[in-house]
This record gives C-alpha cells, sequence and structure tokens, in this order.
C-alpha cells in the first residue's frame, strides 16, 4: 500500500542543510496498522506528510497503492488525496466557520459527488462515530473528543484506503482518547490501512506493528531496549 | 461548484463585517467617483450619428490666407462664406450637401391665449433631413424644388407640435415666424444628436434641441442674420449685400460621402475649387483645405471638456487606489484563514480550486461594492452641475448601461484586485499550515 524506498527530505537555507528523514525505508502492506514513534523532531509527522502527499520529498521513491508519486503535478497529487487518504490531525483541523455537516462534506465537494450520495455518505459517517445528533453544531459547540470524531467522520466518508492519523489523541484526555483508539481499531478491523504517528507508547502497543524513527531514519526496536521495555509495560498494563 | 463557492464566500463575508465593510466601501467609492466623471465624459465624447459618422464631412477652405491661418496651426477658418458655401453647393459634388445656420425666430402663436416666444432655428438645404437621418412623426421634409424657389415651408420639431397643435398632425398647417407664415411640411420626431455635431462652432456641442427648421434659401432672401458667429478679418461693409459677399465665416457646411474614394476625390474638388479662386484673384496662396468627418470634426473641435478628461483621469486614479487598498484588505483577509486553506488542500482542493473559491468571494465583495457605488454614482450624476456647465452636466445621467458598467467595473475591478491576494493563498502548503497546528 505505501512503500519508501531510500527516502529523503532536506531542508535547505542559505547556510544549513537540515535532513528531516535520510535514507528512509517503510513498507506498510494493505489492510496493516501501524504505529510510528520516536522522539520530537525525529521525522514522524515529516514521513506522515510525505506519505500523505502534503509535501515532496527531496530523494529516493514513494510507492502509494502502487503508483510512484514523485513525478505527479498538483492536480493528481490533490486527487489521490481525495479520493485514497484520510487524515486526522492531533489539533482537529476542522473549519471553524462551518458546522458539523459541512466539514465532514468538505472532501466529497471536491469529489464531484451529487448531493444525495453526499448526504447519505456524511450521515452514516456521522452515525458511525456517534454524532449524527450534532450535524449542525459547530466545532466550537463540540468537547476536544467530539471534535476529533469529526475529524475521523471526515476522514471516513470519502471511504479512503489510507487513513494517516498524526497524534489523534494528543489533545484529549485519557478517556476521550480511549474512545478515539477504540473507533480507530473497528475501523482497522473492517480493513482500512492506518498509519498512526504516536508518542504514547500505550496507543503504540494497540497497533499491529510499530515503527521507531530516530534522527530521520527507522530503526530497528530489537536494537532500543527501552522502547521495547516500555511498549512491554504498555501491552501489560492495557485493558484486555 | 460555483454556489459552494458564492455560499462560503458570504458567509465568510459575514464573519468580518467590518472588514467587510471597508472593502465595500473602498470599491463602492472608487467606482463611483469614475462612473461619475465617466458619465460625463461618455456623453460628451458621444458618437452622435454613429451609423453615418463615417460618410459625413465638413468641409474647409482657407479663404483668409496664411497670415491669418498661421494663429490657428494653419488650419482653415472652422466655418464657410456665403460665397464658398453657395458655389459648393451649386456644384453638388457629394451625394447630398448642405450649407446651414442658425437664426432666432419670434414664433407667434395662432392660438391668441399664447404669448409669443423665441426659438432657435435652422436654415439649411433639403438634403440635411436625409443626410442626419431626421426621423418623422408627421409628414417629411421639403424638396429640393422648394429650395430653389425660396419657398416659406417649415420642418418642426415634435416639443412645438405638442405646444403649438397639441401633439396633433399639423402638416398643411401654418406657423407663424418673425410676422410671416410658413407651411409645415413635416413634424420631426425626438431628434438630439449629442454632442450637436452639426453645428459645434456655434452650440460648443450642446444645446437644446432644434425645433424650428426652414429653408437656407428662404432665410438669405429674407436677410434674416445669424445668430449664431460671425468671424471676419476684414471689415465687411455694411448692409445685408455686402455681408454675404464678404470673406467673413459664418456658415457651416456638410458633405456626405459614401465611401472613401467620393471622399477622396471631394478633396480634390475642395483643393481644385481653391485653386479656382486663386487663379480668379480671390485668393493670394495655394489651396488650404480640410475634409474632416463627424468624429474628426468633433475631436478637433475638442467638444469634449477638458475638465471632463481630467476629472475622469483624477477618477480613476483614486479607483486605483481604492484597489490598491483593496489588495491590501483582501490579503489580510484570506491569509488569516492559512489554515483553512491547508486543510482544504490536504482534503484534496488543487491549487486551481482555492483560486476559484477566493475570486468568487473576491466577485461577492466586488458585487456588493458595486451596489453601494450605483447609490454613490446616482448621488454623483446629481452633483455633477457643481462641476460642469448645465448644458453638459444635464447630459450626465444614470441610464441601464451605466447601471450594468457600474456593477461590472466594481466585480472586475475587485477580481482584479484579488489575484495577487488569491495567488499567495493558493500558494499555502497544507504541510506547514497543518504542522503548525
Amino acid at each position: 500500500m505505501l512503500k519508501m524506498t531510500h527516502l529523503s527530505k532536506v531542508y535547505r537555507t542559505e547556510v544549513v542543510e537540515t535532513y528531516a528523514l535520510r535514507d528512509f525505508n517503510i513498507n506498510v502492506n494493505e489492510g496493516e496498522f501501524v504505529a510510528v514513534t520516536g522522539p520530537s523532531g525525529s521525522g514522524k509527522t515529516t514521513f506522515l506528510t510525505i506519505a500523505g502527499l502534503l509535501e515532496t520529498f527531496t530523494g529516493g521513491q514513494y510507492h502509494l497503492d502502487g503508483v510512484e508519486v514523485s513525478n505527479l503535478n498538483d492536480n493528481e497529487r490533490s486527487k489521490i488525496r481525495n479520493e485514497k487518504i484520510g487524515f486526522i490531525f492531533q489539533a482537529f483541523n476542522l473549519i471553524p466557520d462551518l458546522n458539523v455537516y459541512d466539514n465532514v462534506e468538505v472532501p466529497l465537494r471536491y469529489r464531484g459527488m451529487k448531493s444525495p450520495e453526499r448526504k447519505d455518505r456524511i450521515m452514516n459517517a456521522l452515525e458511525r462515530v456517534g454524532l449524527a445528533s450534532r450535524a449542525k453544531h459547530y466545532p466550537a459547540e463540540l468537547s476536544g473528543g467530539q471534535q476529533q470524531r469529526v475529524a475521523i467522520a471526515r476522514a471516513l466518508a470519502g471511504s479512503p484506503r489510507l487513513l494517516l492519523a498524526d497524534e489523534p489523541t494528543g489533545n484529549l484526555d485519557t478517556q476521550m482518547a480511549r474512545g478515539v483508539m477504540e473507533l480507530l481499531e473497528e475501523i482497522h478491523r473492517e480493513g482500512a490501512t492506518i498509519v498512526m504517528v504516536t508518542h504514547d507508547p500505550e496507543l503504540a502497543a494497540r497497533a499491529q506493528r510499530n515503527v521507531h524513527i530516530i534522527d530521520g531514519q527507522v530503526v530497528d526496536l530489537a536494537e532500543d531496549p527501552r522502547f521495547h521495555h516500555a511498549v512491554h509495560s504498555a501491552r501489560a498494563n492495557s485493558p484486555a | 461548484m460555483f454556489a459552494y463557492y458564492l455560499q462560503l464566500g458570504l458567509r465568510s463575508l459575514r464573519k468580518n463585517p467590518l472588514l467587510t465593510l471597508l472593502m465595500v466601501l473602498a470599491i463602492g467609492c472608487g467606482v463611483a467617483a469614475s462612473m461619475t466623471t465617466y458619465s460625463v465624459f461618455r456623453a460628451t465624447s458621444n458618437n452622435p450619428i454613429p451609423q453615418k459618422s463615417s460618410q459625413l464631412y465638413v468641409p474647409q477652405i482657407d479663404n483668409w490666407g496664411p497670415d491669418s491661418s498661421k494663429d490657428n496651426k494653419g488650419e482653415p477658418p472652422n466655418a464657410m462664406t456665403y460665397t464658398d458655401a453657395v458655389n459648393l453647393m451649386r456644384d453638388k459634388r457629394a451625394k447630398r450637401q448642405t450649407a446651414l445656420y442658425p437664426t432666432a425666430v419670434s414664433i407667434v402663436p395662432a392660438d391668441a391665449s399664447m404669448l409669443p416666444f423665441r426659438e432657435t432655428s435652422y436654415g439649411w438645404y433639403a438634403d440635411a433631413f436625409g443626410m442626419f437621418d431626421i426621423p418623422f412623426q408627421y409628414g417629411q421634409g421639403w424638396t429640393a424644388g422648394e429650395d430653389e424657389s425660396h419657398a416659406s415651408v417649415a420642418v418642426i420639431g415634435k416639443a412645438l407640435n405638442e405646444k403649438l397643435f397639441n401633439g396633433g398632425n399639423s402638416v398643411g398647417k401654418n406657423i407663424n415666424l418673425n410676422g410671416r407664415d410658413y407651411r409645415i411640411v413635416g413634424v420631426a420626431d425626438k431628434w438630439n444628436p449629442e454632442p450637436v455635431f452639426y453645428d459645434v462652432t456655434n452650440t460648443n456641442g450642446f444645446d437644446d434641441p432644434i425645433q424650428v427648421f426652414i429653408p437656407f434659401t428662404r432665410a438669405v432672401e429674407l436677410k434674416t442674420p445669424t445668430s449664431g458667429n460671425n468671424n471676419c478679418n476684414h471689415d465687411p461693409g455694411k448692409g445685408w449685400d455686402e455681408w454675404i459677399r464678404s470673406e467673413c465665416v459664418w456658415l457651416g457646411f456638410w458633405a456626405e460621402l459614401p465611401t472613401k474614394a467620393e471622399a477622396d476625390a471631394y478633396r480634390q474638388y475642395l483643393n481644385g475649387y481653391s485653386a479656382e479662386q486663386q487663379r480668379a484673384g480671390r485668393f493670394r496662396w495655394a489651396p488650404n483645405t480640410r475634409l474632416r468627418n463627424v468624429v474628426e470634426w468633433l475631436d478637433y473641435q475638442k467638444v469634449v471638456p477638458q475638465e471632463a478628461k481630467v476629472s475622469l483621469m483624477v477618477s480613476l486614479g483614486f479607483l486605483l487606489i481604492c484597489l490598491v487598498n483593496t489588495v491590501g484588505l483582501l490579503l489580510a483577509k484570506f491569509m488569516r484563514r492559512s489554515s483553512e486553506i491547508g486543510v482544504r488542500r490536504a482534503l484534496g482542493a488543487t491549487r486551481r480550486e482555492i483560486y476559484i473559491q477566493f475570486l468568487i468571494e473576491a466577485a461577492a465583495i466586488g458585487l456588493a461594492g458595486g451596489v453601494v457605488g450605483l447609490l454613490l454614482t446616482g448621488l454623483g450624476v446629481m452633483g455633477v452641475s457643481l462641476v460642469f456647465e448645465p448644458d453638459i452636466a444635464k447630459l450626465a445621467t444614470l441610464d441601464v448601461s451605466l447601471v450594468l458598467l457600474t456593477v461590472l467595473v466594481a466585480i472586475l475591478a475587485t477580481v482584479l484586485a484579488a489575484f495577487y491576494p488569491t495567488w499567495r493563498a493558493a500558494q499555502v502548503q497544507p504541510a506547514w499550515q497543518l504542522k503548525s497546528n
């Protein structure tokens, strides 16, 4: 589903070159739930934005659903983002001027979908996250957990093949975070491929596979006993 | 998607009413200033007879010589002597031609309860009605035969016919002009070319519609003096006969020349005529003639007042300043929504779709600015008389075309002003926006 080979991302200024990713290799299979962990500034979010075609990369190759994306133009990248990828952000990134219904509708509008189909998809997605009754509410009228559920509904409405989540529970309290995580697990069980960036070992433990990034490179978890221990503890403490 | 973008645009305008109001007022004021001055410029620079303006020509003959014409950059006099006008009429080298001049007439109504009143009348030839495409409500113009016989016939205007005959068919009835009866042969329908191209010299291009026309030959026979300008380079002597033999210029002249070949031939004819006058000893200089069509003539006569041009330029400059302000306000408005743009881009909006969304939003602002501009233009048009002469000020009207133009200019100008802010909006990198959140 997602394959990056020797990928690099360099930010250049007049005096310095900063490698956000270097010789970065990852392969995520269809239907997998992968957690990406690593310290702050390690390149997790850069990886996610490149994976989501929100940013270009400097070198290497990236195949998304079998398509090499480095030569795609803006329209083609936008189309892939719209049709194949769903985004969930730490800060929810809902549009404050639009109500819940209209927020969920945004990606469907860009797909050129007719109104009746849009309505069906929006209401289905909202029912799935338990917010159908809040369709006319504005983001400011919702709790953080509810806002993140709207963001998930927005990501789900387009039936994406790949769901990219950047610290989806980072701004939520424990209870709300658990609810969001259960929702992601449910979505995964239904067949979606999920790549989730997180700092939280407990969340990482609930993914099928963990990928650890340090200094812009994927490292083998077996070589990092501290992290291995943290994941082990989290698994032991998490509810069945 | 247009309806969706329009809906988003209107929602965005309501969200920041103060910013929206500033932009709408800036555009409204700029557009109103330029449209008000444009209304004057349009009226004064109007082509009064577009269907024939390239076929109607004013001939000029230099009968004063280089000593006089040097004060006028070598141009011949603006009007014609009686001698030349009659000779040109006699030669009939154009499809149609007429000499003309204005006279003041006293009209004595048949209705004894009405007091006599004065009107400006024109003496011209029968050809003039066809040349100038004058429409008729009743009857028609007089004939060439009536020109030759110096007939006491007249064509009156619709307004005068309303006044004297309650708008009925007055053809065949008499009208008393300066104590003499004239038989009415036609009632002209509304005919009010602006500028008054056929006699710019005496009207400066703007006057009330003329209500009485009589044969030139009859007016001359009755020794009716012109109510327009007389220009002489020598003392014309005393009496009418001396006057019409003098080198004073006081007559207008028009020739209808439908094709370029006919116009070129007429130019040759004018030069030939001048050479003939030189050989006869009347002119002691080489032929110096001109032949200008309607547009060239109005331009040469500087019918458009200088203040109309200046005020239009100033107001367009003001509109430009308003638009520069609008660019800044739009930029601030659009860039405040960088995070929304980032989200939309992440969810599949192409740069083109961001362009369209924000340009439509700008067009909505322009439309609102156009409505405000329309109201202010209405006030501006009413206030034109404070700056311009009454004859010119009354031409400035807020008609349908000006209404549409005002709204169109407001929308186009705002969309134009929005290009840079929209381009900046479309350049927002979604990754940076989403990371910074």
